[in-house]
């Protein structure tokens, strides 16, 4: 996938963020609701566990923390 | 402690004969390799089965730090293959007990991996973002104490009128919503809401009122952020991320069938 297209070229390196500059609330809307789902074989069943609310609670929990420590800096935003 | 081992499998693609990108690392600093089966490659790496088992997992995934830093690894490698050709990124987290088992995937499902390269190929995934600006307070008209109400009566017609107001406030952020999905999904090959993220979340304090992602042929990035631009207006803020790896456009089964609400147009 060439970034060298003429047309939407800039926009690609723009928007083409280096991974740690990605949003992790926007990476964890696709990497837990996006992406091939597979079950069968699998050591964990992801079926079974509702990925999104897990991380939604590891997020919130977490904001909650260092709001707590640092007065309210907020932890994810890109 | 086991010294068992799985394979932690990222993303599926075509095999083309190009080799794995080289120096590439996945979760747990694990060496990213192929295995090739029918024409499909699948990437994996290597994960201590005392840290990537069922037990664990379940534990790790609700410690941000864990789950951060292994989402950032796991994109960085569908990143990386993506870049080298049409990819079909799997789900965080998805390991398998051995080799073996991964071909047998590629061998039993490997049309409907194809289907989904094919779907991809050529394109990219763009995040929409709307938000509703902060609603003004309702105000209390100038001089409203008239007729001869009674501060309670007058109370509670004001209460009223909040509530009717912040229930209009919501159809009408639904169907503001609706119109920019709508119009983006037209645009798009296809389009998916995914959830909307909790203000604790986002970092922001407006409401939002549209997680959506589209499915764009690569060359109409530009006109696609036009297209976003056309639809900013006045109390509608539009945030666009991207392009991503099309992470949710990927669903194996039938889309109408699928999870979430994906309109699809192809």
């Amino acid at each position: 996938m060439s970034v060298s297209e003429p047309r939407g070229a800039a926009l690609a390196a723009q928007g083409h963020l280096p991974s740690e500059r990605i949003a992790l609330v926007d990476l964890l809307d696709r990497l837990l609701a996006g992406g091939v789902v597979l079950s069968g074989d699998l050591v964990l069943s992801i079926a079974d566990i509702d990925l999104v609310q897990i991380s939604v609670r590891a997020l919130i929990m977490s904001v909650r923390e260092k709001e707590t420590a640092d007065d309210g800096e907020p932890l994810v935003g890109s | 402690m086991t010294n068992e081992t799985g394979t932690y499998l990222y993303a599926v693609a075509a095999d083309l004969g190009i080799p794995v990108p080289t120096g590439l690392t996945g979760v747990n600093g694990g060496a990213v390799r192929g295995i090739a089966q029918g024409g499909l490659i699948a990437y994996v790496s290597t994960v201590p089965m005392d840290k990537f088992g069922e037990g664990p997992l379940r534990t790790s995934l609700e410690n941000l730090d864990w789950l951060g830093r292994t989402a950032r690894a796991h994109h960085h490698v569908v990143d990386a293959v993506a870049e080298t050709g049409p990819a079909a990124p799997v789900r965080l987290v998805t390991v398998y007990s051995g080799d073996e088992q991964v071909k047998d995937l590629l061998d039993r499902r490997g049309e409907e991996f194809l289907d989904v390269l094919t779907r991809v190929a050529g394109r990219r995934e763009w995040g929409v973002k709307a938000y509703a600006e902060a609603r003004k307070p309702v105000e209390e008209p100038a001089g409203a104490r008239h007729g001869g109400e009674s501060p309670g009566t007058a109370y509670l017609k004001r209460r009223q009128a909040s509530l009717q107001g912040q229930e209009q406030d919501r159809r009408r952020a639904a169907a503001v919503a609706e119109e920019i999905h709508d119009a983006l999904t037209a645009f798009a090959v296809a389009g998916r809401r995914h959830r909307t993220q909790d203000p604790q979340l986002s970092g922001r304090r407006e409401t939002m009122l549209l997680n959506g992602a589209y499915l764009v042929d690569e060359e109409r990035g530009e006109e696609f952020a036009r297209v976003v631009d056309g639809l900013r207006g006045p109390g509608v803020e539009l945030e666009l991320t991207g392009p991503w790896v099309p992470y949710s456009f990927t669903m194996l089964e039938d889309p109408a069938g699928g999870e979430g609400t994906a309109d699809e147009r192809l």
